[in-house]
C-alpha cells in the first residue's frame, strides 16, 4: 500500500489523574475505511477531539499527515490540517441555508457584504458530486437527518478535507437512509479519501470496514485487517479486561423466585423503544445493559411516566396501573434515580436536608402544609449516618458535595419514600471508587429487604458484579437475557455480542 | 531525618495557617451574603441624614419613607415568588390598575360598598392566575406572557372607568390608605399600610420557609427537570406564584384606592412592575431562580424608598434622580454577582 495519510505514534492524552488515552498508535491510509470499535468510555471520542483540535495530546506523541508533522491546535486545528469530523450530534445551524453551513466561519463577501450568490454557485458542484436532492438555497431546518449528513459530508469536501472522521453517523438513520450513506462512504473512498468510521454496530462494520482498530480502556488493543475482520475475535478485544479483583455477587439461588414487583410489557415510544418487556421480582437485582443509544434510559422513562408511551402496559404486584407522571410513579413506590444527577436529580443551591425529604415533604407534613422540620432533620441525619454521607452538616447544598456524596444525597431521596421498585440509572457514573462500592453493598443490601431492583448501566463490570440476570438491549429492542447460573457466571462477551448483535451474525 | 521533619512541621503549619485564612474568608462571605444588602441600606440612611442636615431621621420622615415603601414593597413580595421560580410578571402595574378600578366601582354601589376591598384583591387574583395559567399550562414564556397581560390589563382598567377618573371621597376603610396604627399614643405611629406591607412579607416568609409548598416553589426554580422527575407538581406552583403576585398587585391596588380616594385606568401603577423587579433583584433574588429571601426583597424595596426620599431631602433635581437611582441598581447587583461567587451555581 502507498504511504500512510495519518500516522499517530505514542499519543497520550489525561485528565488531572485519569488517563483517557495511553500511547496509542494509528495508521490511517488514503482510500480506506478504518473501523474504530470500543466499549463506551474506551478513549474514542478523546481520539477524536485530539484529531480535531478540541483537546491537546499530552507531550511526547507524535501526529503526522501525510509524512509531515503536523500540530493541531484549536477548534479550527483539525480542519487546517485536513481533517473533517462528522459527530453524532451534527453541528449544523438549523436556521441558516445549506449553502450558508457549508461556508460557515469562512464566507465569501465581496466589499463587506455577504456574496449569497456566489456561495450557492461555489456548493453546487459538491452538493451534485454527493448526489444531494436539495438546493443549496434550502435552509438545514427542513432537511431529514440523512440529508442534514449530506451537508456535513459536503462540508468536509469543499473545506477540501482529506480525512473524514465519522462517529456512529448511523444513529438517527432510517435503513434506507443508512444504505444511502455506505454507499456514498464507499464512493468516497473511491476518491482517495480516508475515513474513519466510528461504530458500535458489528453488522456496519462488516460492511464497510477495510480495517478496524479496537481501543480499550484507552489503549490500543490491536487492528485487523479485512480477511481476519471476526465478531468474536472484536468482541474479545472489546472486553478482554481482568475483572476478578471487582465486586462480585455470588450466584443466589433465590434470586428471581420472589413475587413479580415490576412487569412492564409491549413498551414503546415510537421513536428509541420499540416494544419491551420486562419482569422484576421482589429482591432481585436485574441489569439493563445496552450501548449509548440502545434506548436503555428512554425505557426507564416510559416506565416511571417522565415521556409518553404510544403502547405498553405496566403491573405493580400483579395489579394493572396507569403511570402517567413521575409523580404517579413516586406514590405508587417506583423511584428512578436519573443518570444526570446535576441537571435532572439534584437541587444543588439547596441544602443536603432538603433534598433529601423532598419526595416525602407532603406526607410528613403538619396541618397538611407545613414543614415537619424535627423530622427532616431526623431523616437527613439518619441518611447521612447509615449511607455515611460525608458533608460538614445536613444544611450544605448539595452543590457542594463530592459527586459520590451527591448520589448518597439523590439515593436517600429515592429511599425515604420506602420504594418498591428502584430503578438506578448510571448508579456509580462520576463516584469515586470508595463510594461506589459502598452503593453496591446499600443496592445488594435493598435487595435482601425485597426491594425490585433494575440497574442501568454501561460498565459491564458493575453490571456483571451486582446483578442477578441481565437484560440486554440494542436499538430499541431487548435483544435478549443473560442469567448467572450455579455453573456459570454472567461474562461480559454474551453481553457485548447481544449488544452489539453478532449473536446472528456468527450464526 | 531531622530535616526534612522539620520541613513537613513548617508545611504542616503553612497549611493550618492557610486554612484558617480560608475559613475566615468563608466566614466573611456568610456574613455578607447573610447581611445581604442590609449595610448598603443603611449606609445610604446614614449618608442622607447628613447631606441633608439632619432631616432624614425624624419620626415624620422615617413615616414618609415607610409608606412610600409600602405598595412597592407589596407587589415586590409577590414579585420574589415569581421570580423564585425563574419567572418573571411584567403585569403587576396594569393589575394594580384594574384591581383599584374595580374596587372603586364596586364602592360605589350603595348596598355592597363594603365589599370594594376583596372586590379589589380577587380580580388581582383573577389576572395572576390567567397569567399563571397561560404559563404552565400553555408553556408559553412568562415574559411575553405578562407582557401581553401589561397591555391588556391595562386596557381593561381603563375600560372599566370608561377611561375617567373615579372618585369616591367616602370609600369604607379610608383609615388603612391614610391612617395610623398608634404604637404609644402621642409618640410613636406607624401607617397602616406599612403595618399590610410588613403582614404580607411575614407571611410570605412563612409560605417560603415553613411550608412544604415554600420548597416546592425553589426547588421550580432551582431546577425544573429535577422537580418534575422528583413528582412536583410543577404547573400547580407556578400556576400559584402567579396567582399570589396577583392577588397582591390586586391588594396594592386597594392600597393606592384607599389612599387616593381615587383611581385613573390609565395613570395608576405605571411601571411600577421595575420598582418591584428592581426591590427584588436588589434583594439578591437570583435572576434564574432558586436563591433568594423575601427579607432581601423587604430591604430593596426600603432602599428603593430612601434613595428617593433621600434625594428630594438633598435637593436632587428630578432627573438626576433617575441616573443615580439607575446607577444604583447596576452597583447593587454587581456586589451581589462578588456575593454569589462561594455558591454552588452563580
Amino acid at each position: 500500500m502507498n504511504d500512510p495519510i495519518l500516522e499517530m505514534r505514542g499519543v497520550s492524552k489525561s485528565f488531572f489523574a485519569i488517563k483517557a488515552l495511553r500511547a496509542v498508535d494509528l495508521t490511517v491510509y488514503a482510500g480506506e475505511i478504518h473501523a474504530l470499535m470500543g466499549e463506551n468510555g474506551a478513549g474514542k471520542s478523546t481520539l477524536m477531539k485530539i484529531l480535531s483540535g478540541a483537546y491537546r495530546p499530552d507531550p511526547g506523541g507524535e501526529i503526522r499527515i501525510e509524512g509531515k508533522p503536523a500540530r493541531i491546535e484549536g477548534p479550527l486545528g483539525g480542519r487546517a490540517a485536513g481533517i473533517s469530523i462528522i459527530y453524532q450530534e451534527l453541528s449544523l445551524a438549523p436556521n441558516l441555508s445549506v449553502a450558508e453551513n457549508i461556508y460557515l466561519g469562512r464566507e465569501l463577501s465581496r466589499s463587506g457584504l455577504l456574496a449569497r450568490g456566489t456561495m450557492r454557485e461555489g456548493v453546487g458542484p459538491i452538493l451534485e458530486r454527493l448526489g444531494a436532492d436539495f438546493l443549496p438555497s434550502t435552509l438545514v431546518a427542513h432537511l431529514s437527518m440523512g440529508q442534514r449528513q449530506l451537508v456535513e459530508i459536503a462540508r468536509a469536501l469543499h473545506a477540501r478535507s482529506k480525512i473524514l472522521i465519522m462517529d456512529e453517523p448511523t444513529t438517527a438513520l432510517s435503513a434506507g437512509e443508512s444504505e444511502r450513506l455506505f454507499a456514498l462512504i464507499r464512493q468516497l473512498r473511491a476518491e482517495g479519501l480516508a475515513i474513519i468510521y466510528i461504530s458500535h454496530r458489528m453488522d456496519e462494520v462488516y460492511a464497510l470496514g477495510d480495517r478496524v482498530t479496537v481501543l480499550r480502556d484507552g489503549r490500543l488493543v490491536g487492528s485487523l485487517d479485512k480477511q481476519d475482520i471476526r465478531a468474536d475475535a472484536i468482541v474479545r478485544m472489546m472486553v478482554g479486561r481482568d475483572v476478578s479483583s471487582f465486586y462480585k455477587k455470588d450466584h443466589d439461588p433465590e434470586a428471581g423466585k420472589g413475587h413479580p414487583v415490576l412487569s412492564a410489557s409491549d413498551m414503546a415510544d415510537g421513536l428509541r423503544v420499540k416494544g419491551c418487556s420486562l419482569t422484576v421480582h421482589a429482591g432481585e437485582v436485574v441489569g439493563l445493559a445496552g450501548l449509548i443509544g440502545a434506548g436503555r434510559t428512554e425505557l426507564a422513562h416510559l416506565i416511571i411516566g417522565a415521556a409518553t408511551k404510544i403502547s405498553g402496559r405496566i403491573e405493580l404486584e400483579g395489579q394493572p396501573i396507569e403511570i402517567r407522571t413521575p409523580g404517579e410513579a413516586l406514590e405508587a413506590g417506583i423511584a428512578y434515580l436519573t443518570e444526570d444527577r446535576k441537571a435532572l436529580g439534584l437541587f444543588l443551591d439547596m441544602s443536603c436536608l432538603d433534598n433529601i425529604n423532598l419526595a416525602v415533604l407532603g406526607r410528613d407534613a403538619k396541618l397538611g402544609c407545613f414543614l415537619d422540620r424535627d423530622k427532616a432533620r431526623e431523616r437527613a441525619d439518619r441518611a447521612f449516618t447509615g449511607l455515611s454521607i460525608r458533608a460538614a452538616n445536613v444544611g450544605v447544598p448539595a452543590g457542594g458535595l463530592s459527586g459520590g456524596n451527591q448520589q448518597k444525597v439523590l439515593l436517600s431521596r429515592l429511599l425515604a419514600i420506602a420504594p418498591k421498585v428502584l430503578i438506578l440509572d448510571e448508579p456509580t457514573r462520576g463516584v469515586d471508587v470508595g463510594a461506589k462500592s459502598e452503593i453496591y453493598s446499600i443496592i445488594d443490601n435493598l435487595a435482601k429487604t425485597g426491594t425490585a431492583i433494575l440497574v442501568i448501566s454501561s460498565d459491564l463490570p458493575e453490571i456483571i458484579g451486582i446483578c442477578d440476570r441481565v437484560l440486554v438491549m440494542r436499538s430499541g429492542h431487548i435483544a435478549g437475557e443473560v442469567r448467572r447460573t450455579e455453573t456459570a457466571p454472567l461474562t461480559q462477551e454474551d453481553i457485548m455480542g447481544l449488544a452489539t448483535g453478532t449473536e446472528h451474525l456468527d450464526a | 531525618m531531622p530535616d526534612s521533619g522539620s520541613t513537613q512541621a513548617k508545611a504542616a503549619t503553612a497549611n493550618g495557617l492557610a486554612a484558617a485564612q480560608e475559613t475566615k474568608r468563608q466566614r466573611i462571605r456568610l456574613l455578607i451574603r447573610a447581611a445581604g444588602m442590609l449595610p448598603v441600606l443603611l449606609l445610604l440612611c446614614i449618608g442622607f441624614h447628613y447631606l441633608s442636615e439632619g432631616r432624614f431621621f425624624t419620626g415624620q420622615n422615617l413615616g414618609i419613607v415607610l409608606q412610600q415603601a409600602a405598595v412597592n414593597t407589596v407587589l415586590a413580595a409577590g414579585m420574589t415568588f415569581v421570580i423564585l421560580t425563574g419567572g418573571i410578571d411584567l403585569s403587576v402595574g396594569s393589575i394594580l390598575a384594574a384591581s383599584a378600578m374595580a374596587g372603586l366601582t364596586m364602592s360605589k354601589l350603595p348596598e355592597l360598598s363594603a365589599l370594594w376591598l376583596p372586590a379589589a384583591v380577587l380580580t388581582g387574583l383573577g389576572f395572576g392566575i390567567v397569567n399563571g395559567a397561560l404559563i404552565a399550562l400553555l408553556r408559553l414564556p412568562p415574559f411575553i406572557v405578562t407582557l401581553g397581560s401589561l397591555t391588556a390589563v391595562r386596557g381593561l382598567a381603563r375600560l372599566l372607568g370608561a377611561d375617567t377618573t373615579v372618585f369616591n371621597p367616602s370609600i369604607p376603610y379610608a383609615f388603612i390608605g391614610n391612617g395610623s396604627l398608634t404604637l404609644v399614643p402621642g409618640v410613636a405611629s406607624i401607617p397602616w399600610l406599612s403595618v399590610i406591607a410588613l403582614l404580607v412579607i411575614l407571611v410570605s416568609w412563612l409560605v417560603l420557609r415553613r411550608t412544604v409548598l415554600g420548597v416546592h416553589i425553589y426547588a421550580v426554580g432551582g431546577n425544573e427537570s429535577a422537580a418534575r422527575l422528583a413528582g412536583i407538581k410543577v404547573w400547580a406552583v407556578v400556576i400559584f406564584v402567579y396567582g399570589v403576585s396577583g392577588l397582591l398587585a390586586g391588594l396594592g391596588g386597594a392600597m393606592q384606592a384607599a389612599r387616593l380616594y381615587a383611581a385613573n385606568g390609565l395613570q395608576l401603577g405605571q411601571s411600577y412592575e421595575l420598582d418591584a423587579i428592581t426591590a427584588v433583584i436588589l434583594g439578591g433574588t437570583s435572576f434564574v431562580g432558586g436563591i433568594g429571601s423575601i427579607w432581601g426583597t423587604l430591604v430593596g424595596a426600603l432602599i428603593i424608598a430612601v434613595l428617593s426620599n433621600g434625594l428630594i431631602l438633598t435637593g436632587v433635581s428630578d432627573i438626576w434622580q433617575y441616573v443615580i437611582k439607575g446607577l444604583v441598581i447596576i452597583g447593587a447587583v454587581a456586589l451581589d454577582r462578588y456575593r454569589l461567587q462561594g455558591s454552588a451555581r452563580t
